[in-house]
């Protein structure tokens, strides 16, 4: 069942985007951003956490949820050290996606060459 | 007179050479590419359970391991076919974040460690955290000043 969830959920939010990318001008660097900045308005009407309780990684996988993985990191850490919070948790939280992209992209750019698009 | 005709006969040329996309069947194509690549996480998320991981942890190995066969693929020039295909299918997962880390370090290694690679891997990624850590700061300031007036979200 969590496997169906995953799929439709996922597979709509992309579906959307679809919508956005072939009718309007957005370029694809501009829908990422949207996409992370809405994940973390998202989280911060506590929407995003009990939809992704349904969904899964149908929730999580899209960008929106990275936005979501932000918001909570930096409401953690509100909670947790007051005002200093709104500087400590985002960044922290983002780590993992942020750090691995980086370090796995840094490393494939040693390794392969640029090839030509056909 | 004159220059409105050929306004709107310029129009109608731009019209009819634009490629038009059927909305449909990309839509299509998107759902089923982005559904696929959250099934995959659903796997990893579920086999991370199986091994008694939190579900934090089990997160971050999908966030881990989803980044590592996109960049892979991208390595590949397998990626950019199946953004061609899918569409935003392949854009909108953490997949297509890491590929567009992956890209252009690759693309741009001739120009050097720091202008080629260490500038160019940030052309989309840069704005994706800057405007991420900047609206999540000013929400986290409101959500600040809200529960010290005593109003909890």
């Amino acid at each position: 069942m969590d496997y169906i969830n995953a799929f439709w959920v996922g597979g709509l939010i992309c579906a959307i985007v679809q919508i956005l990318l072939d009718r309007t001008k957005l370029m694809p660097g501009r829908v990422m951003v949207l996409l992370v900045c809405l994940g973390v308005v998202l989280g911060f009407f506590n929407i995003y956490e009990p939809f992704q309780n349904y969904a899964g990684a149908g929730a999580s996988v899209p960008l929106v949820g990275f936005g979501n993985v932000l918001w909570k990191g930096i409401k953690e850490a509100i909670q947790e050290y007051g005002f200093i919070g709104t500087f400590m948790g985002g960044l922290k939280a983002a780590a993992v996606g942020t750090s691995s992209a980086l370090i796995f992209g840094y490393g494939a750019s040693l390794i392969f060459e640029p090839k030509m698009k056909k | 007179m004159e220059r409105e005709k050929k306004e709107k006969a310029y129009e109608q040329y731009v019209k009819e050479k634009t490629p038009v996309h059927n909305v449909w069947t990309n839509m299509a194509k998107a759902f089923v590419t982005g559904g696929a690549i959250c099934v995959i996480g659903q796997m990893i998320l579920n086999y991370c359970n199986q091994q008694g991981l939190s579900k934090e942890i089990s997160g971050a190995w999908t966030s881990v391991t989803l980044v590592f066969l996109s960049v892979l693929l991208t390595g590949f020039n397998v990626y950019y076919k199946i953004a061609n295909w899918g569409g935003a299918g392949a854009l909108v997962p953490i997949t297509g974040f890491a590929n567009s880390v992956a890209a252009p370090a690759i693309e741009y290694k001739k120009e050097g460690q720091i202008f080629g690679i260490g500038c160019k891997i940030f052309t989309i990624a840069g704005p994706v955290i800057l405007y991420g850590i900047v609206t999540s700061w000013i929400l986290g300031v409101v959500y600040y000043l809200l529960i010290k007036s005593g109003v909890t979200l």
